[in-house]
């Protein structure tokens, strides 16, 4: 509740109209590209977006700096911030919820489950619903649009453990969330050298992360037949985990930022709010591959 | 915050101030009210006689489906948005929304959204064809190739909604002044913490949804195709667990609007504050777990059928609780009825008919009879227009005088309600009848025994769009040439802290916290 009577209100701003007009480019650009018309169009937004959000961050971390916000606009970066990742949760629940969906009935369904049996066996007759799917039902009939893998990203077998990649996955990202908070509490002690040190380590885990995300892709791709058009199973396993793969190049990239503020200077023991919400979003991703971890591999 | 206005078109682009961006959000949402309501002009006059008249069925389908786009996403939404933008800082005692840079970009990608879901009209192959709704396959795999500019306009208005949700949270939680304790809030800020609280839930979810459509469509993926496993069903669960939620994010503020004007013009406190806080709170969280009562017809388990409909029927008792305060409020007033009273009073009369119909509709096996039948058409307009519109019209009336410092003429305002209200029933009460005589939502021509009630139905409609006119009139002779509204106090039974400052108020809007008691 507000007590301050100085509440920060920025002047007037070019940069939230510009960032309106890179959105808009963007969005046009993109479905222009998804058309076959060229992605100019989408670069050129992309490129003014990025620069704005430069400019835009500068801003907010020379208004701090120069002691311009005060406990409460902190207070509203912190709502603001804790909000957007409960977005974030929202967005990735809709493609979980689609997975369980699918999984425990619609595919169910599909192989003759349920009071539709009849008119669903006259459509596709002989298609038998499992987990992962290897075959579709298209391919029962004939068809060749969508062509199931002949290897998927299921549990290996006990043998098999120390290959398997997700496994490492989990163990690397795991890590980079306690060497975050380990980041965190050097600075809370305003040792700034550790910090520096637990955060480059976190954001080298991030990028160990998804080089490795690439490696286990490019098998999909090549050896395993997985693609995002091998039915469902394809469509679930890379969107779940695509997703997944572009937050956390995000994140890293965010912790890359804040690594770098930490090398020129910026925070203190009790002013690190960048960071602080920087780390919050990535215990977020770690949370989200654990979820992915248990559901797409292994129950998958 | 020395800063006052910046001269020229710079205060409007580069705008940090809520006032501001709150006009600029009334304005564009009326714009696309109008926009959308041409549409709908269209589609009335082609509906006017059986037959094809004026466009082919291919352009009717892209009417309903950019009417329904425009005025949800472009109308309503945007103009509750400039409501709370207006109204939440000088309710609070806030000196602005607490994140005023972001405020504006919330505003601004709205025009470059439409922009790009407008233009579609005019690329080849057209606008989109499939319904508001834009149920897959129909959107997907039959769908024109603007579809992607749809999608990706879709990704960044809802963007923009959840930028403005966030906004909104952080300022009722952090910026109120010392004293006023949530429970102390006016309803209006109440229903917004609650509406901003579902969109920042539910948008993600849209955001989801039409991800799904963009990889089935360019990328060969199989969300919603069966034979690759998918379902086509999938796509309507997913939408509609958005779209429930989303009608609720339309009328909660509405709701919040008619709490604060039935009491001014009752002359007493709203009766059951908190009973209203509570019900507002169960209608949201009812509103997460009733999607699929819009896919009755689709072929659902019986359990499912019945948990939906059980689940459905309860949101009527919150609302019930709602509707009987706000007339409790009234019992024994000393009411006027001025022209927002007038509007608040015709929206619990038309909201409760909307209600009601909705109650017969959540019934699985009558729903049958109903589903996609001009009963439904007929049941969303008494929640959407009558509902949602009306009580935005009685909150810019009710508001407007604070905002210019300029009365409107009392009489041309009752004028262009009574053409309103009247309008709009001729429009949409026989539509209950082509229901349930079974005509179909959606088509361009119909059978011979529609024909009566489909052009009276026109003929209302084209008198409430003549009333829109008259109130874009009536607001802009107020602003030009309206007479000086009473300090402070426009309305003596108003109660609240928008009333302690001056007419119009200052640029910013407390810059020292107000002591509630």
């Amino acid at each position: 509740m507000s007590t301050d009577s100085n509440y920060y209100v920025p002047e007037p701003s070019k940069l939230p109209v510009l960032m309106a007009l890179a959105l808009g480019t963007m969005a046009l650009g993109a479905g222009m590209w998804v058309r076959d018309e060229g992605f100019g169009v989408l670069a050129v937004g992309f490129l003014i977006m990025s620069a704005v959000m430069y400019v835009w961050f500068s801003t907010v971390i020379k208004e701090n700096m120069a002691g311009m916000t005060n406990p409460q606009v902190k207070r509203s970066f912190v709502w603001g911030m804790s909000w957007f990742i409960f977005s974030e949760v929202m967005f990735f629940a809709v493609f979980f919820s689609a997975l369980f969906y699918i999984r425990t009935l619609s595919l169910p369904w599909l192989g003759g489950e349920g009071d539709k049996s009849d008119m669903i066996n006259l459509v596709w007759p002989g298609f038998q619903a499992e987990w992962p799917l290897m075959v579709n039902p298209d391919q029962v009939v004939g068809g060749e649009k969508f062509i199931g893998p002949h290897e998927n990203m299921g549990f290996p077998g006990w043998g098999k453990l120390f290959g398997w990649l997700p496994l490492w996955n989990t163990i690397i990202l795991l890590t980079s969330s306690v060497t975050v908070h380990f980041a965190h509490h050097a600075m809370k002690h305003n040792n700034r050298s550790k910090f520096n040190l637990w955060l480059a380590i976190t954001v080298l885990l991030g990028a160990i992360f998804l080089v490795v995300q690439y490696v286990e892709y490019h098998e999909a791709y090549v050896e395993m037949g997985l693609t995002l058009s091998s039915g469902i199973y394809g469509t679930t396993f890379f969107m779940l985990t695509g997703f997944h793969g572009f937050h956390v190049t995000l994140g890293t990239f965010m912790l890359f930022v804040q690594l770098i503020r930490g090398f020129k200077g910026h925070f203190g023991a009790d002013d690190q709010f960048g960071f602080e919400a920087t780390s919050w979003y990535w215990h977020f991703v770690d949370v989200v591959w654990l979820g992915l971890f248990i559901f797409v591999y292994v129950l998958g | 915050m020395a800063y006052g206005p910046e001269k020229g078109i710079g205060r409007w682009l580069f705008s940090t101030n809520h006032k501001d961006i709150g006009t600029m959000y009334l304005w564009f949402s009326f714009a696309m009210f109008l926009l959308g309501g041409f549409f709908a002009m269209v589609i009335r006059a082609e509906l006017f006689e059986p037959g094809m008249q004026i466009v082919n069925p291919e352009f009717f389908n892209q009417m309903t489906t950019m009417h329904g786009l425009v005025m949800v996403f472009g109308a309503i939404m945007p103009s509750f948005v400039g409501l709370a933008n207006w109204l939440i800082p000088m309710q609070i005692g806030a000196p602005d929304m607490a994140l005023p840079r972001l405020n504006n970009l919330s505003f601004w990608i709205l025009p470059f959204g439409f922009t790009l879901l407008a233009s579609t009209l005019f690329m080849e192959g057209g606008a989109p064809n499939f319904g508001w709704t834009f149920y897959a396959p129909l959107s997907t795999t039959y769908a024109p190739s603007t579809v992607n500019f749809f999608i990706f306009g879709v990704h960044i208005i809802g963007a923009s909604s959840i930028m403005g949700s966030i906004n909104i949270i952080a300022t009722v939680l952090n910026l109120r002044a010392p004293g006023m304790t949530l429970m102390k809030m006016p309803l209006f800020v109440w229903t917004w913490l609650i509406t901003a609280f579902l969109l920042v839930a539910v948008m993600p979810v849209l955001a989801g949804t039409v991800t799904m459509m963009l990889m089935d469509i360019n990328f060969g993926t199989s969300f919603f195709d069966a034979a690759g496993g998918g379902d086509p069903v999938l796509f309507q669960h997913v939408f509609w667990f958005f779209g429930h939620p989303e009608v609720y994010i339309i009328i909660l503020p509405a709701f919040g609007v008619v709490s604060a004007v039935i009491p001014t013009f009752s002359r007493k406190p709203l009766f059951g504050y908190s009973s209203m806080v509570y019900a507002t709170s169960a209608i949201a969280f009812l509103s997460f777990i009733v999607w699929a009562h819009h896919m009755f017809t689709v072929g659902m388990p019986l359990a499912g059928e019945l948990y939906f409909m059980y689940a459905t029927m309860l949101i009527a008792v919150p609302t019930g609780v709602k509707v009987f305060n706000w007339i409790t409020t009234m019992f024994r007033g000393s009411l006027t009825f001025e022209t927002p009273m007038l509007y608040a009073i015709a929206f619990i009369i038309l909201f409760t008919i909307g209600g009601f119909t909705g109650l017969m509709m959540a019934m699985a096996p009558v729903d049958i009879q109903y589903h996609d039948t001009y009963f439904i058409v007929s049941h969303f307009h008494y929640v959407m227009v009558a509902g949602a519109v009306f009580a935005m019209t009685s909150g810019i009336y009710y508001w407007l005088p604070k905002w210019t410092g300029k009365m409107y003429n009392e009489a041309m305002g009752k004028a262009q309600f009574w053409v309103s209200f009247i309008g709009f029933n001729i429009a949409f009460f026989p539509q209950h009848f082509l229901g349930l005589a079974g005509m179909p939502r959606r088509y361009a021509d119909y059978s011979l025994q529609f024909a009566e009630w489909n052009m009276v139905s026109s003929i209302g409609a084209f008198m409430y769009g003549a009333a829109q006119l008259f109130f874009l009139y009536n607001v802009i002779s107020t602003i030009i040439a309206g007479k000086p509204a009473p300090q402070e106090k426009t309305w003596e039974g108003a109660e609240g802290l928008e009333w302690t400052l001056s007419s119009p108020p200052p640029y910013h809007s407390f810059t020292t916290p107000p002591q509630v008691k």
